[in-house]
């Protein structure tokens, strides 16, 4: 195929028509990437444990609503679940000492066997819009933006009274400085579980919508959730500073994290629609949040680094050579 | 008067039955009255911090009792005996939270040893007060309540967890060479704040310093401590006579070596 004829076939009308579907899916990794903010950025812990609580999440959703629960009581009961699970990874780290990054791996690896348990033993289920009332669906794009956007609304405004009580500022604190923080009094370990079972809670609510989005759940559904939630949060990050820098508040920086959903959504679909090959979807992520993850440390590298000091101490010499 | 810190024939062992075994506290026993500033000194490694940590509860001693205000505080970790405590760190970044604001650390410490619930982190009033207290400082910092604390200089970070530790009047107060970090000008600053707050609320005082002269001018009592124990505990009008001539010769007597710290002599 020539590179003519290639772009011949692209269909702007088509990528334009992909879209707002983009858009609902894309709102719903932003509420899943606000459970990864608290963690990776509050925590200071990258929890692996979201790869399965998503998928949980979206387990528990589906078979609740088979069973006849009403869809935003069936989310409640995902955001419960996806809860207990955060407190596992939690426990696992702070009262057996095991490190957070492996406590979160080990909660995963057990939640596959218990996702697969919860969805009667079967690597995925589907619930029907057209014979179950579901909260969110692919098939009505304009209300699931809507709806999507409105959940991310309220829950971006909980975090933000959350995190400013007493209890928020020791979990922002413990995240900061826990030497500081238990010399204030703050219970640390305490503060860790908490904060994992907030986040899990959130991430496994983000499954569960969309479980019903696309009308069914899946084993695998939340397979790279924690990279894809890393993206998101980067991606908000950085468009956030750019656009309002200073005056960057909490709530802000929440409301840019689900836009960095939304906007590697977009990407997503244009990769999709160049017809690049969707298999590399993963290593293209991947790539794009290592960089993002190492841009901070190679600026800090180019300012202080031995290969500078060496070049500095080269110039100096050649100077006291010229005088 | 009240006894407010009683350490008590406190020992502890660091790596024990290990080739890095540290005896860093030996039967140690210390009483701290009501308003008693205590400074201590000694060589590296003498066990200065050690008895501090251990009087913060950083970790728990293996053998004694400590007592703060009458109330048995032994099985205790820090962060439940904090409410009766207030500490300031050597490192100026240790004793705030970077990425907080002025007033946000300094109500953290205004909740220090109280219940956390979904009030408020900072209320208006609280923003009010701290105004206030910072005034005091006199560094300009009253002005800048929303401010990071990342973004303040040592000495303004030192100062601002000084007044963190001493905003709810603590039982103890632990100072770790906090002003060690700093430079001259500075560390004086910090020292003069320490003096002014200790003797308004009358605060019983630990001050860890590695500077004989601070050692001396500072304080109603001064203990030096060497090799896990306390060698010297000098109060009372002997203390005000007290010049570095006087303890190193004490020093000598006392452990039948040479002080051996350059810094302690220069500082």
């Amino acid at each position: 195929m020539g590179i003519a004829s290639y772009f011949a076939s692209l269909n702007p009308a088509g990528l334009l028509g992909r879209f707002p579907a983009g858009i609902a899916q894309g709102i719903i990794w932003g509420i899943m990437a606000l459970g990864v903010y608290i963690t990776f950025r509050l925590l200071d812990i990258a929890d692996l444990t979201v790869d399965g609580s998503f998928t949980t999440g979206g387990a528990v959703t589906v078979m609740l609503i088979l069973a006849g629960w009403n869809p935003w009581l069936a989310i409640l009961a995902a955001l419960l679940a996806g809860i207990l699970a955060g407190m596992v990874t939690g426990i696992l780290h702070t009262a057996l000492g095991i490190p957070a990054i492996l406590a979160g791996i080990l909660t995963q690896f057990a939640l596959y066997s218990i996702n697969l348990a919860i969805m009667g033993m079967k690597a995925n289920q589907a619930v029907s819009v057209d014979k179950y009332y579901l909260s969110i669906t692919s098939r009505n794009v304009p209300a699931a933006i809507l709806i999507g956007g409105l959940t991310a609304a309220v829950i971006i405004g909980l975090l933000y009274w959350y995190f400013g009580t007493e209890q928020g500022s020791a979990l922002r604190a413990t995240g900061c400085n826990p030497v500081m923080s238990r010399a204030q009094g703050i219970n640390i370990n305490v503060m860790k579980v908490l904060g994992l079972a907030l986040s899990n809670g959130l991430v496994a609510l983000a499954g569960g919508l969309m479980a019903q989005f696309q009308g069914f759940s899946d084993i695998n559904m939340g397979r790279g959730s924690i990279v894809i939630g890393l993206a998101a949060v980067i991606i908000g990050e950085v468009i956030g500073e750019a656009t309002l820098g200073k005056h960057l508040n909490f709530a802000g920086r929440l409301a840019f994290v689900v836009l960095g959903g939304v906007i590697y959504y977009m990407v997503v679909i244009l990769v999709l629609w160049l017809k690049l090959d969707s298999n590399m979807l993963k290593l293209f992520t991947a790539i794009i949040v290592a960089v993002f993850l190492a841009v901070p440390n190679l600026k800090a590298h180019a300012r202080n680094s031995f290969g500078r000091a060496a070049r500095n101490a080269a110039a100096g010499t050649s100077d006291k050579e010229a005088e | 008067m009240a006894v407010m810190l009683a350490l008590e024939h406190i020992s502890k062992t660091f790596n024990p039955g290990t080739i890095n075994e540290k005896r860093a506290l030996i039967d140690i026993t210390l009483r701290m009255e009501e308003g008693d500033f205590v400074t201590v000194i000694g060589g590296n490694g003498a066990g200065k911090s050690t008895l501090l940590n251990a009087a913060a509860g950083v970790w728990p001693i293996d053998t004694g009792r400590i007592l703060i205000d009458g109330r048995d505080v032994t099985g205790l970790p820090d962060y439940q005996r904090a409410g009766l405590i207030g500490r300031v760190f050597q490192d100026p970044r240790t004793g705030t939270a970077a990425t907080m604001q002025i007033d946000e650390n300094m109500a953290l410490a205004a909740r220090r040893g109280k219940r956390r619930g979904l009030g408020w982190g900072v209320t208006a009033a609280e923003r009010d007060q701290y105004k206030e207290k910072l005034k005091l400082l006199d560094l300009g910092l009253e002005d800048r309540l929303t401010v990071k604390v990342g973004l303040l200089s040592g000495g303004q970070r030192q100062a601002l967890t000084l007044l963190m530790a001493t905003l709810q009047n603590p039982k103890v107060l632990l100072l770790d060479e906090h002003t060690a970090a700093l430079d001259p000008k500075t560390a004086q600053k910090v020292l003069d704040a320490t003096e002014r707050v200790v003797s308004r609320d009358n605060l019983t005082t630990l001050m860890i310093t590695h500077n004989m002269k601070d050692a001396i001018a500072h304080g109603n009592r001064l203990i030096m401590m060497n090799e896990g124990r306390i060698i010297l505990d000098i109060g009372g009008e002997e203390k005000k006579k007290l010049t570095v001539e006087d303890l190193l010769r004490k020093f000598s007597v006392a452990s039948g070596e040479e002080f051996a710290s350059d810094e302690a002599l220069l500082g």
